[in-house]
């Protein structure tokens, strides 16, 4: 973590996990950048010792349900309406490749 | 990654028994059982099956910009009665967790689910294989959210791979889903297809004893992925496995465990390595394709869902949901088996089919346990087995089986014409009794009906008549069919057969 | 009667309530006023003339029928382009989402409605609310009305520009970091941070879920209460929503007296890196605190040093995976990849995302993905966790000690439009005061504290209080506002605009 620096191929695969097909200057901008401002944040391993438990949320809530009802749904006219393209009241995405997850 | 890699599958396959032989199988399973819930997991949108594309969503559910999740309370109960029935720790303090990756099924392009805190972990569950009890470990059951469903458009025969786009229907996405994952199983060795198949028909039958699922396997309200890895030995460490997705149905579990086993042992035979890599199951061909390789892993980013808030439920409500729960279905089916008077056999029989409880809905409707086990496993396995659906997915109930067996007691219709009554209420035609009605199959009890009938075969088969006089009792049977024939089946044979002695035979005597 | 635009909510809901004039004539007024001075300031991404005013209509019937009605009924309301609004559009400041037109109504803008407040339009942010100074809108930057060279602030710059140019009497903003607090600072203008969870977040296009929250954006404090009122309070849709009664935040503005109060001053917010005359501005402010009678101590606060990185990891990180859901599948832009014939969903995504997302956004989103990847979460995410939990222990204590932190709420006074636009960092300690309430869930309000000497701009102070307690911040707010408006003659009023067309 001590090095904060981060290459130009990291950056691109961070780009394509993140599904943003970088160009080649804006790859060629952020990588420094990023790691002038990691460099600017690398104090945060040094601050809190290990029994400082984290804090995903900023006040302690539990144990919050909704009762198992239905709701009104939108209608499919609603739900397609900011569809791109729209094909048998179904969204129409491009080819998908491989399989999900 | 969703990249496609072409692993070589020209390997030679290695015929099972020698695989098996030679290598040690562990397996995995990952089973995913949808809730039926009223709604679904974060929202109130609906969740029955087969509703009109894009009806049954809502912001949330559509993952639309703004839109929050509030998890549904009897979710989280099922999970928990799941967990408690798998013999789990349940979690006191649990969270959901956002599994991040683009899918266009995906509404959000994250899953909300449960990463390293389960809300059930640790357990086992005992498992009935070909007479013998296997033990399972379950290494966690955990909540999520299912996807949407994606119609694949042009190219070939609607599969993905050359597909030139989709069309997407969210209303199956945020329906809840539990995953079940066992531990590895180990020590089955040439039984691993077996005991894969014993251990989800089992766990059908507890998902569906407890009610919190449909457990329709070809509804997609039970799904289930092999896990399988070779090693040259029990001592050996794990070898690389293989993660077959979306075997739907018990068949189809036995036969891809087979498959994979017989296609690693090729691999590692022929001195290649098995790819750590997702594969396709091809019901048609009974083989598996390579899919996404996780040569490259995925880097799903989880992280505590922001959005949702830690879930802690308290040991008073386990406790009340333990005290609840329905008999364990090892000793359930144990007390049936004696009940009903089954061998070993036949009740293995009964569970593989998954007609443990319809057979006892049938009982509970006046049947004997032998006829509703004839019904279901015979006549209706092979309907159903036409139609490539499970038992309880035909169209007829366990009340209706037993009102069929009742018309047989009481002798108003003989099997032939029980069986006909059978396709009437399957063909919705209504209650067995109204089939019987509008099709008129009540047998035909009306005596004199009977006599004339008789008479008239004996007039026309003269020569039989004689050899009958004559003492050839057997021959009898052909003037039984001329009258059957006749009456186009609608008789008792037994009476038939009384009434032609009596003239031809009795008579002779007196 | 006079210039309609020029009265405060309160005083407009007064004029309503007694029939000294109509939310009809209310609202045309503040429609003429846009019309006159937005294509300078150019705080609104869409005004809604027609549905106004159909709103304003219905508001005066209600009244008309007597019986009790809302008290901002008929006062228009301004609403930041990030709050979903059925049938009208909701960019959230990104060319991604353009010409979107949401099937639903976020919660806080059911209740405007519900409470009869016409609402204008939307206005102008930096995308997806990641900036401060609004330069970051995909619609072209918002200017500060009291230099239209100047920032106004951000994210929420055309909420706050809007307000003091009198093209709204009141605003909805959001802040995650600062972006309700900073502008108003900026622009001589009361903004305020509820307790997070204090207001719905449901239909609020999600930057950082944890850090986010809604609030109101007004040019006096006891108009910031009235509308706190009617925005707050419980949401079964929201899972991080409070469940409890509140307080009206209208009545704390109102009470006029903190005698006996505890107010602490932050040691760490404050001093080295604050112009002066934001410094000596906030002086003035806690001379007067002491005048009113509250006893004001130092107090330290060790880990709000470390407030800005803990930020700038947490929220990266959730927005990386609050921003994947715009993909070009269901809803907005759809690009497709040039030179590709029948391209991959994934290549539609990823040509989508890079055109269709600004720099700021994409720097973000990288960095968070950087931050949640698998061999970094622990030295990132996971210690900025722990930090946040350091920073609400100093909280904790703190508020053993006092009733309120009072601190400037912003380093410096509006910067020059292109300034600091592509310098990240520089850009980033414009939060450096506001940032740790958000890590905390803590409210907080910062109003006028006056005009720097050196640059004759707006400076703000900021008044934070425990979680649930945000009554303290009008109590106290209110009654500084009053005693700063004495030594002023009156509220700051920035100069006249120039009136086109
Ligand atoms: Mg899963
Ligand atoms: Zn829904």
């Amino acid at each position: 973590m001590s090095d904060s620096t981060i290459s130009r191929e990291h950056v691109a695969h961070l780009a394509h996990l993140a599904r943003i097909d970088l160009s080649d200057a804006e790859l060629d901008h952020l990588a420094p950048q990023l790691a002038v401002i990691l460099e600017s944040i690398a104090e945060i391993s040094t601050v809190a010792a290990d029994d400082i438990p984290p804090s995903s949320h900023a006040l302690p809530l539990e144990n919050v349900f909704r009762a198992d009802e239905n709701r009104p749904c939108l209608t499919a006219e609603e739900a397609l309406s900011g569809a791109p393209e729209v094909d048998q009241q179904r969204f129409s995405v491009p080819r998908i490749l491989g399989e999900g997850a | 990654m969703t990249t496609t890699t072409t692993t070589a599958t020209t390997t030679e396959l290695v015929p099972y028994d020698d695989a098996v032989a030679r290598f040690d199988p562990v397996l995995g399973l990952e089973v995913h059982v949808e809730l039926n819930t009223a709604s679904k997991m974060f929202c109130g949108c609906p969740t029955e099956f087969g509703a009109e594309p894009n009806t049954q969503t809502c912001p949330v559910c559509l993952g639309l910009p703004g839109a929050l999740p509030v998890v549904n309370a009897k979710a989280v109960e099922s999970a928990i009665r799941i967990g408690l029935a798998l013999n789990c720790s349940i979690a006191s303090w649990c969270r959901f967790a956002r599994k991040n990756y683009f899918y266009p099924d995906m509404p959000k392009n994250f899953q909300t689910s449960q990463y390293d805190e389960p809300i059930a972990y640790g357990g086992w569950t005992d498992v009935d294989v070909d007479g013998e009890t296997v033990r399972i470990e379950i290494e966690r059951a955990h909540m999520e959210e299912d996807t949407g469903k994606s119609l694949h458009v042009g190219g070939a025969t609607g599969r993905i791979h050359g597909a030139d786009h989709s069309l997407v229907d969210y209303n199956r996405a945020g329906i809840p889903l539990i995953e079940i994952v066992t531990k590895p199983i180990e020590g089955t060795g040439a039984d691993a297809p077996a005991v894969a198949r014993a251990y989800v028909a089992h766990l059908r039958e507890l998902v569906r004893g407890l009610g919190v699922s449909d457990v329709r396997m070809d509804q997609g309200s039970l799904r289930c992925d092999v896990n399988l890895s070779l090693r040259e030995s029990p001592e050996a460490a794990y070898g690389t496995r293989s993660e077959t997705k979306n075997v739907n149905s018990l068949r189809s579990v036995e036969r891809a465990v087979r498959h994979e086993v017989s296609r690693q042992a090729g691999r590692l035979a022929a001195g290649e390595r098995v790819v750590q890599e997702t594969r396709h199951w091809h019901e048609d061909t009974g083989v598996t394709t390579s899919g996404r390789s996780k040569e490259e892993a995925e880097d799903y980013r989880y992280f505590p869902e922001p959005d949702l808030v830690p879930i802690a439920p308290s040991p008073g409500w386990v406790e009340e949901l333990r005290a609840a729960l329905p008999e364990p279905a090892a000793e359930r089916r144990s007390r049936r088996q004696s009940e009903w008077g089954f061998s070993d056999l036949e009740m293995r029989d009964v569970i593989g089919a998954g007609a443990l409880t319809l057979i006892e809905q049938t009982v509970d409707a006046g049947a004997t346990a032998g006829a509703a086990k004839k019904w279901w496993l015979s006549e209706l396995a092979r309907r159903a087995n036409d139609e490539g659906v499970s038992l309880d997915a035909l169209a007829i109930t366990p009340t209706q089986v037993a009102g069929v067996q009742a018309l047989v007691d009481s002798g108003r219709v003989n099997d032939k014409l029980a069986r006909q009554v059978l396709d009437g209420v399957l063909a919705g035609e209504g209650e067995p009794e109204e089939v019987v009605e509008s099709r008129g199959l009540e047998v035909v009890s009306d005596e004199s009906a009977l006599a004339s009938a008789v008479d008239s075969a004996i007039a026309a088969n003269p020569d039989v008549a004689e050899k009958i006089r004559d003492g050839k009792v057997a021959a009898a049977g052909a003037l039984i069919g001329a009258v059957m024939k006749d009456l186009r089946g609608q008789a008792d044979a037994g009476r038939v057969r009384e009434l032609i002695l009596d003239r031809l035979v009795r008579h002779g005597e007196s | 009667m006079s210039d309609l635009t020029r009265l405060s909510a309160a005083d407009l809901a007064e004029a309503l309530r007694n029939g000294d004039t109509t939310s009809v004539q209310a609202t045309q007024a503040h429609l003429d006023r846009i019309a006159a001075v937005d294509d300078a300031v150019h705080a609104f991404l869409h005004v809604d003339a027609e549905g106004a005013l159909a709103q304003a209509e219905a508001a005066d019937d209600r009244r008309a029928a007597g019986g009790d009605v809302p008290a901002l009924l008929g006062v228009p309301v301004a609403v930041k382009d990030i709050a979903t609004t059925k049938g009208l559009p909701t960019t959230a400041g990104s060319r991604i989402l353009e010409g979107w037109i949401p099937p639903y109504d976020a919660t806080l803008v059911a209740r405007l409605r519900d409470s009869g407040l016409p609402i204008l339009g939307k206005t102008n942010m930096d995308e997806f609310a990641m900036g401060s100074s609004t330069e970051h809108s995909g619609y072209g930057p918002t200017h500060n009305p009291w230099d239209l060279e100047r920032i106004p602030g951000g994210s929420g710059g055309g909420s706050s520009a809007a307000v003091t140019a009198f093209e709204a009497p009141l605003a909805i903003g959001t802040d995650t970091g600062g972006s309700i607090r900073q502008p108003g600072a900026v622009t001589g203008t009361v903004g305020v941070k509820p307790t997070y969870g204090g207001v719905s977040r449901y239909g609020l296009v999600a930057l950082a879920s944890s850090l986010d929250q809604a609030g109101p954006v007004t040019r006096s404090v006891l108009d910031a209460g009235l509308l706190h009122d009617v925005i707050g309070g419980h949401d079964p849709l929201d899972s991080t929503s409070i469940d409890q009664d509140w307080p009206s935040m209208a009545t704390a503005a109102r009470q006029g007296d903190i005698a006996g109060m505890r107010i602490g001053v932050v040691k760490e917010l404050g001093g080295e890196g604050y112009q002066v005359g934001v410094r000596t501005r906030f002086e003035e402010g806690v001379d007067l605190l002491t005048k009113a009678g509250a006893d004001v101590v130092e107090v330290s606060c060790p880990h709000f040093v470390h407030a800005l990185a803990a930020y700038y990891l947490i929220l990266p990180a959730e927005a990386s995976s609050n921003l994947a859901k715009f993909d070009a599948m269901r809803y907005g832009m759809r690009v497709l990849p040039d030179g590709v014939d029948l391209p991959s969903a994934e290549q539609v995504m990823e040509a989508t995302r890079e055109a269709g997302f600004g720099d700021e956004v994409k720097r973000r989103i990288i960095l968070g993905t950087y931050a949640l990847s698998s061999g970094y979460y622990d030295a990132y995410y996971g210690q900025a966790q722990k930090v946040r939990t350091l920073i609400s222990r100093d909280f904790a204590a703190a508020f053993e000690q006092v009733d309120v932190l009072v601190s400037p709420t912003a380093p410096t006074t509006a910067f020059k439009i292109g300034e600091k636009r592509d310098d990240p960092l520089a850009m980033y300690l414009n939060d450096i005061a506001t940032i740790p309430a958000n890590l905390a869930g803590v409210p907080g309000m910062s109003l006028p504290s006056g005009l720097a000497e050196e640059d004759g701009l707006p400076t703000g102070l900021q008044i934070l209080a425990p979680a649930l307690h945000d009554d303290r911040l009008y109590r106290v707010g209110g009654v500084l506002e009053a005693l700063f408006q004495e030594q002023w003659g009156g509220p700051l009023v920035p100069p006249e605009l120039e009136v086109s067309g």
